[in-house]
């Protein structure tokens, strides 16, 4: 019989090598059903792992690693701080969404205005309107004591019906023939997240991403509030015994995630995205909890993490064009990697022991 | 705007049609909650259940195997689940979370063919005279069996933990799950059975939606109903006979908001389109007060030897 005994410490060394577990595992379990679809397993990984940075196009495809890969890093870095202090925003989806229209909005309001002030005020809305949305379910929690994962989900499916009306109404572009969607914000010199060196994929979004990272770090590792984080995430007795106020980290956790979820919506609308679409949302706020936890809710685990859901994207979208391949697939293929993930977890904390009868 | 275009029989009618899919799911999901399991994957199940079950019933012709095998999809689906939380331990909250993401994705693979197509119809029961009661008939006795299978369900749920030996145990392993594993219960078994009932009646609620109440397939039509479903079991303090209020409070929100987008409110369709999901938020303020009623080992991790 086998039997599960608890580590006397987790192990580092395990939890490093779990997450590269998981994406053989992935790999290999994604083949599998990419060969019940009908495609060749092989080539499909090939496609996607390889292809967006190694093919022949590579020069066309790295640019969108730097683009897809930001938003995920500024949602996942806010998510891990509160997922370590065990505060649950689930909603990033919809704080990302509100952050575009905030941003989005100041932008419109301006045009045709040229100021070299209007982009970062619509960063300020943008993060702003993130940080708002955020503090729904932050407020709720701390006053009303709701449960901060369903509250700010259901502010997603608010969001998504807020952004078609915008859309739809009132950020309708007026010189759009009556087709829904705003301005292109491209097209307005002011306003637009514009590449800082062409050809690269480089916005700043991009900048803001690893910012982000440096300063989650320093927070984690260094600062006071950050300490209080992960005390309360391993022991939320200890924590309070050490003087740790939770209100105040429930607000901090969630309005931060909101407040950079809102940023990575702005640098989107700005930049590569342009425009308020009624399907503006791709998802970058769910997908950003699979890499929370690929990198470990560690900030440069998530740059990595991001790094390789960017890359699952960029490949996706040419092994759907080229192999045919079902987009859902690579939604299937996310999911999984976050199973194996968490199932692969459990020897950090635990190890295998042979030869003992269970007793109950 | 036309109210008069609402017809106040339809209306009512269309309440427990609305209110169907989320008894199920929530009746299921309080069960496994009950065992001190929070399963957040309802979603995916749910999903999964509306794809398997409309595939089927498609395939097959028959409309009670689509149900069926529905079923068969959200509790396999929730055996990832219980695999994930019971045997490996893993946190309760990221594995359903897991499940909904991986649910969407799956269901949407496994759907494309099934894209505007028309499933079968499934006949409403025929109560004879009985139906013919002005107003009540045409309101109450005009539905499938599903639909009453589920009121059925929430009666038998409710019998079930309030009197009989395997609701008190299903309660003790919630409480507290150390006391209920000294007294010999299996707790990981008893809470993986649970967790593949709320499967099975998240795929049931699903169908439902993919089968009956609208009846086509889109990818991820499920819409946040799932997410209801967990809300409304904290709005019922985890009793099943309250539940069922709940379900009906808010399927006549979804009913009405349906039907004043059909009558042309002056309101937009995007508002109130969103009202179910503010009432829901709403509703979780109103009540959040009554915290006590959570089964005590609710979402923790359970290890024998530790």
């Amino acid at each position: 019989m086998i039997a599960l005994e608890k580590r006397p410490e987790p192990s580092r060394a395990f939890s490093l090598a779990a997450p590269l577990l998981a994406v053989a595992a992935t790999m290999f379990f994604g083949g599998v059903l990419f060969a019940l679809l009908g495609k060749d397993p092989f080539e499909a990984i090939q496609t996607i792992f390889w292809e967006p940075l190694f093919g022949q196009h590579w020069r066309y495809y790295s640019p969108q690693l730097l683009i897809k890969g930001a938003p995920l890093v500024l949602i996942a870095i806010g998510l891990s701080l509160g997922f370590k202090a065990g505060i649950w925003n689930i909603g990033a989806e919809g704080q990302y969404i509100m952050g575009a229209l905030f941003g989005a909005g100041v932008g419109l309001a301006f045009y045709p205005t040229e100021s070299v002030f209007i982009f970062p005020l619509m960063v300020l809305a943008g993060a702003l309107g993130g940080w708002l949305w955020a503090m729904i379910p932050a407020v709720l929690k701390v006053k009303f004591g709701t449960n901060e994962i369903l509250v700010s989900l259901m502010l997603v499916y608010v969001a998504e019906q807020f952004l078609a009306s915008m859309a739809l109404g009132l950020m309708r572009n007026p010189q759009g023939m009556g087709f829904p969607g705003s301005r292109n914000l491209q097209q307005y010199a002011s306003a637009h997240n514009a590449e800082l060196l062409s050809g690269t994929g480089m916005h700043w979004g991009v900048v803001a991403a690893f910012i982000a990272v440096i300063f989650g770090y320093v927070l984690l590792a260094r600062h006071r509030l950050g300490f209080a984080i992960r005390v309360t995430g391993d022991a939320p007795r200890a924590a309070a015994f050490s003087g740790v106020n939770p209100a105040r980290l429930v607000l901090f956790c969630l309005g931060m995630s909101g407040l950079l979820a809102g940023l990575a919506g702005v640098f989107e609308v700005a930049g590569p995205a342009g425009q308020v679409t009624i399907d503006f949302n791709v998802g970058y706020g769910f997908t950003a909890i699979i890499v929370a936890f690929l990198g470990r809710l560690h900030p440069v685990g998530i740059l990595l993490a991001a790094a390789l859901m960017a890359l699952t994207y960029i490949g996706g979208d040419i092994a759907q064009s080229k192999l045919q391949l079902p987009a859902a697939a690579i939604q299937v293929f996310q999911g999984m990697l976050l199973f194996f993930l968490l199932a692969l977890d459990l020897f950090t904390n635990y190890r295998l022991r042979l030869g003992r009868k269970e007793v109950v | 705007m036309d109210l008069s275009s609402i017809n106040p029989i339809f209306f009512f009618a269309g309440f427990f049609v609305a209110a169907t899919p989320l008894i199920f799911a929530a009746v299921g999901e309080l069960v496994v909650e009950k065992t001190g399991v929070l399963n957040l994957g309802v979603e995916g199940m749910m999903i999964m259940g509306a794809i398997c079950g409309f595939a089927v019933a498609v395939e097959s012709g028959s409309p009670l195997l689509g149900f069926l095998a529905a079923a068969v999809g959200g509790a396999a689906l929730s055996l990832l689940f219980a695999f994930l939380t019971q045997v490996m331990l893993a946190n309760q909250v990221a594995s359903g979370l897991a499940l909904t993401l991986f649910g969407l994705g799956f269901s949407a693979l496994l759907g494309q063919s099934y894209v505007g197509v028309k499933p079968p119809r499934l006949p409403d029961v025929n109560f004879g005279i009985l139906g013919d009661i002005p107003v009540f008939g045409p309101i109450v006795l005009s539905h499938d069996i599903i639909l009453y299978l589920g009121l059925v369900l929430v009666v038998a749920v409710w019998a079930l933990l309030k009197y009989s030996r395997v609701g008190l145990v299903l309660r003790a392993v919630g409480e507290n799950h150390d006391a209920a594993h000294a007294l010999g219960f299996k707790v990981k078994r008893i809470r993986t059975l649970a967790i593949m009932f709320g499967g099975a009646c998240a795929g049931v609620g699903g169908a439902y939606i993919s089968l009956i109440r609208v009846p086509q397939w889109t990818e991820g039509m499920t819409a946040g109903i799932g997410w209801i479903a967990l809300a409304l079991v904290v709005f019922a303090s985890w009793k099943p006979l309250r539940l069922l209020l709940g379900a009906y409070l808010f399927g006549g929100l979804v009913q009405l908001q349906l039907n004043l987008q059909a009558a042309g409110v002056a309101i937009p369709v995007e508002y109130l389109a969103m009202s179910p999901y503010v009432m829901t938020i709403v509703v979780l303020v109103l009540l959040s007060r009554d915290k006590g009623a959570a089964p005590g080992s609710l979402g923790r991790i359970f290890h024998a030897s530790s």
